[in-house]
């Protein structure tokens, strides 16, 4: 099932056959199915996917995060380590120090009851050790770089005297205080104006650049992820569907999937009279489809599609996608339908 | 000769919040200032800016669901702000409202054929029962939903399913003007298309006039032919789609374009950093003269001494902001 | 840019697309969820029938024994339980079957539970959901009456509406009920407070109902849940407040009678007839027991987010 090479010892995170199972009165959700995804070091990889498609649950099960009615199979290295198979206090020592997550609400990581300081010093304090004093001084730093304004000011107060943006920088910098080697972001700006959303994305921008922290970016907004990943995943039903570099996905993208997922996006930049949708939406993960999970909403979609699913096949070097029909070169005939249909933007 | 159909001379709508003690004395937040513009039939007017803009209280006080404190809303030629608790519940058939969030704006204990079919028992209370479920089950269809849903609670349905009874329970009696708010930004971006589009068609259909009410401009160009950009309230700027968009008159408007992500690694690396910082400020407390000069990357003294009025700066294309000459000069970010 | 303007119908069919997929299954209204949620708590489902069967003997009961409750039974009395008598409970000092008491005791604080229960809920929701929802001045004015009414000692005003009612029995616990309200109204207007805030209750008036319709139809039916849960707790603080009224004698009086009454002759004879207080103290124990744990299997089925 491996295509890619993988190179486990120099990925910062290697997700091998990583499934995810719910256990619910309905039924049992296949809400991550045999996954394989790296992160290398200082890399922005983009996870992108409709809700339901698994690319949260993913990251959470890393975290160790899942309900009490998930199973989780398969490996989760980290440097290494499988994750998966560490005590509860080992991988709160890898959690926080060495990779650390920002939520799409930032009052959740954030102690309603506890002022901003107190909250970054211990982070500080249980990772590192130090002392108090100390602590507080690092912190402040850290507020001063992801440009939170009047730091000193802020870093008395509580977290409802904060703006939804100015919490969403607090919780970046509680998690770039150990200087982790990875951040997961899920959604961090989905509840966030168009405004701050830029300001939080030039900020994640400038933050992996200058320590070479990894990035993982989850999110449903492709548009969010163009001007900022390296490598973008996308997932549907659980599962990869494609894997590339950034500006090939944009250009040329494999799957009919990720075709439609970026003809849904209006744009700022031009007139339209209309986007395309996706028909249809995302599968049932109690029942999914049999075949390539995506045929029922698929124009391009022919028997071989209904009856068996394509695995994720190396396409062209570095990249991957799970079709039977990918648009590998621009002269084929789907390669043509999909092309023509872009003559929908203005 | 397109009909005016509805106009808004200088609305203001004040919220009086309690003071931070007992005895102190109670804050006034202007939610909206002085806003007024007119739509014509078949119009799509898009109204733009950042939470806290005063965008969504706006869209109500024009309907009333919040009382203006000042000016009036005039609608075929009678004001609505005049009229008694009655005549106004009469005017509600022709005017609509599409929310937010779609599950929040169903009620959880009433069936699809209920929610639907409440706005037309006000509306049309002499239609018989079997009337009123043909009706009903004729909107389900035109929105893309399955009459045989009829039966079904809104917890039972996906977001943009729930979004659909919201639209048919908006159309359901024939309305003129639909007030949408942010009727596609707790959806998925795939099903947002979905949404947007069936809009569209529905306004074409029934010759509808919408407000269309979004902090996310790509949807905003997608769908209006004008576009109003609030900021603390105030009209900044407001003009015809194609020039707002191709050369705003506004630095706000400018940097909310700036802003907003494009879905193409080439241009989206080549643009520069977003020239906005930090949040808007307080509306309980805004700032002297020209509201946006603490966060304009052009302000200059005189932009606190007075409130810069809005001057033409092109055809039906209106901006507040003394050196609107100069923003437009600097080619846009936007083509 | 106009490309579609010739195409609509290629607009209206690929663009605008259907989204009729069917939930599975039969309709679920958020009701019918509830109880199916408490058709599995188990030790909710077993109180239920318990209660069931204390609620059906206590109406059935009576008619089934061949004693009836104020008749004296001249060859036995202080008798104890015994099979062969046919007083499976004993008999009291004057020769009374107990049984037959018992199960009258229990008819009598169930009525007048659920009186002042009924009393309690109608009065508490409407005052509070019209409370809450008129908001402002209306809502300070009705809270702070609600508030002075809290105030009232509460057994100086059981005695007043004694001199009121004298010894109907039945109008003093609706009397009762009018004192219970209170904490309902408080917890309605709560709720009420979140619920006017709500998307759904804007489209309301955005269509053009009018405030009592929205009260009635939006309003009181999302208020089961914590009403529900709520009246379950009031039944138990009620037959416990009868039973503590007629323990000091203010409650039921001879030759009718109540558990708290039964229970409290039981506690005079304690050491000499045992079972004159453990029969009544076990069945209103039992009947307590089973309506808490109603209740809680209430409260989780209609708040699953809560457990």
């Amino acid at each position: 099932m491996v295509m890619a090479t993988r190179m486990d010892t120099q990925a910062l995170l290697a997700l091998s056959d990583y499934t995810i199972r719910f256990t619910t009165p309905d039924g049992t959700v296949k809400a991550v199915n045999g996954l394989d995804l790296t992160v290398e070091p200082g890399e922005t990889v983009a996870v992108v996917g409709e809700s339901g498609s698994g690319k949260s649950q993913t990251f959470n099960g890393v975290f160790g995060l899942l309900a009490g009615n998930a199973e989780t199979s398969g490996e989760a290295l980290f440097e290494g380590r499988d994750l998966l198979k560490l005590s509860p206090r080992e991988l709160d020592k890898v959690r926080g120090a060495d990779m650390a997550m920002v939520f799409q609400d930032p009052m959740t990581a954030l102690n309603p009851a506890m002022k901003i300081k107190h909250q970054l010093a211990e982070t500080l304090k249980v990772h590192k050790g130090l002392k108090r004093r100390e602590a507080e001084a690092q912190a402040l730093a850290m507020l001063k770089t992801v440009g939170i304004p009047e730091a000193e000011r802020r870093i008395e107060q509580y977290p409802h005297q904060l703006s939804g943006g100015m919490r969403q920088r607090v919780v970046i910098a509680m998690a770039l205080l150990c200087r982790p080697k990875l951040i997961v972001a899920d959604e961090p700006t989905t509840a966030l104006d168009v405004t701050i959303q830029a300001q939080i994305l030039d900020l994640f921008r400038d933050l992996t650049a200058d320590a070479g922290t990894a990035l993982v970016l989850i999110t449903h907004d492709l548009g969010v992820v163009a001007g900022i990943a390296d490598k973008v995943v996308v997932m549907y039903a659980g599962r990869i569907v494609e894997e590339a570099g950034v500006d090939a996905l944009f250009a040329r993208p494999a799957m009919p999937y990720t075709a439609a997922l970026i003809r849904s996006i209006p744009r700022v930049d031009r007139d339209a009279e209309a986007v395309e949708p996706i028909g249809g939406r995302p599968p049932d993960l109690i029942h999914p489809p049999s075949g390539c999970p995506f045929h029922p909403r698929c124009r391009f979609a022919e028997d071989k599609c209904r009856r068996e699913r394509p695995p994720l096949a190396e396409i062209e070097p570095g990249r991957r996608a799970a079709c039977w029909f990918p648009f590998i070169d621009a002269t084929s005939a789907t390669g043509e339908a999909i092309r023509s249909s872009e003559t929908l933007d203005g | 000769m397109a009909e005016t159909l509805l106009s808004v001379e200088h609305l203001s709508t004040v919220f009086s919040l309690r003071g931070r003690s007992l005895f102190a004395p109670n804050v006034e937040l202007k939610a909206v200032s002085d806003v007024s513009f007119s739509l014509e039939k078949g119009e799509t007017l898009g109204i733009v800016g950042e939470s806290g803009c005063g965008k969504s209280t706006l869209g109500r006080s024009i309907l009333r669901l919040i009382e203006p404190t000042e000016g009036r809303v005039v609608w075929q030629g009678k004001s609505l702000t005049d009229l008694s608790a009655g005549e106004m519940r009469k005017a509600r058939r022709d005017l609509s409202i599409i929310f937010q969030d779609p599950v929040a704006s169903l009620d959880p204990r009433m069936n699809v054929g209920q929610i639907i079919a409440e706005p037309l028992k006000v509306a049309e209370p002499s239609l018989s029962r079997k009337e009123r479920r043909e009706r009903v089950e004729k909107v389900m269809e035109e929105v893309g939903l399955a009459p045989e849903m009829i039966n079904r609670y809104p917890h039972e349905f996906s977001g943009g399913q729930a979004q659909r009874i919201g639209i048919a329970r908006a159309i359901v009696t024939e309305p003129k003007l639909i007030v949408c708010d942010e009727p596609v930004s707790a959806l998925d971006v795939s099903i947002q298309a979905q949404i947007v589009n069936l809009l569209k068609a529905l306004k074409q259909r029934m010759g509808l006039t919408l407000i269309f009410i979004s902090h996310d401009l790509s949807v905003v160009r997608l769908v209006s032919d004008r576009i109003l950009v609030l900021y603390l309230g105030r009209v900044v700027e407001i003009g015809p789609r194609r020039d707002v968009f191709a050369n705003p008159g506004h630095p706000y408007t400018k940097a909310l374009l700036a802003a907003a992500p494009i879905p193409d690694p080439k241009i989206a690396r080549q643009r520069e950093k977003t020239p906005l910082r930090g949040d808007p400020p307080s509306p309980i407390d805004p700032p002297s003269g020209c509201a946006f000069r603490t966060r304009c990357p052009i302000a200059r003294d005189v932009c606190a001494e007075e409130r810069p009025p809005l001057a033409e700066v092109g055809a039906g294309h209106h901006a507040a902001c003394l050196f609107w000459e100069e923003v437009r000069a600097d080619p846009a970010i936007a083509g | 840019m106009t490309l579609y303007v010739g195409k609509r119908e290629a607009l209206e069919d690929a663009f605008i697309g259907r989204d009729d997929e069917m939930p599975r299954g039969k309709p679920r209204s958020v009701t019918r969820d509830a109880m199916r949620r408490l058709r599995a708590n188990k030790a909710a489902m077993a109180a239920l029938f318990v209660f069931a069967f204390i609620v059906l003997a206590a109406i059935f009961g009576p008619y089934l024994i061949p004693y009836d409750y104020e008749t004296p039974d001249w060859n036995a009395f202080t008798a104890p339980p015994s099979i062969e008598s046919g007083h499976y409970f004993g008999t009291d000092q004057n020769g009374r079957d107990l049984l037959a008491r018992t199960l009258y005791g229990t008819r009598v604080s169930l009525l007048v539970a659920l009186i002042a229960t009924a009393v309690s809920v109608f009065v508490g929701v409407l005052y509070g959901a019209v409370s809450g929802f008129a908001g402002g001045r209306i809502d300070a004015a009705m809270m702070r009456f609600v508030d002075v009414m809290y105030a009232l000692p509460y057994i100086l005003f059981v005695i007043l509406l004694m001199v009121m009612f004298g010894r109907n029995v039945f109008l003093l616990f609706a009397a009762i009920g009018l004192l219970e309200w209170l904490t309902m109204a408080r917890i309605v207007r709560g709720q009420t407070l979140s619920l006017k805030e709500k998307e759904f209750v804007e489209a309301a008036r955005a269509a053009g109902v009018s405030s009592f319709p929205i009260i009635l139809r939006h309003i009181v039916p999302n208020l089961v849940g914590p009403v529900v849960i709520y009246a379950s707790l009031t039944i138990p603080e009620i037959v416990i407040t009868e039973s503590f009224l007629s323990y000091l004698g203010f409650g039921v009086q001879e030759p009718l009678t109540s558990l708290g009454t039964l229970i409290s002759e039981g506690t005079d004879a304690i050491g000499a007839a045992d079972w004159l207080l453990f029969f009544p103290g076990g069945v209103l124990v039992t009947m307590l027991l089973a309506l808490a744990f109603i209740g809680d299997g209430l409260r989780d089925a209609f708040d699953p987010k809560d457990r």
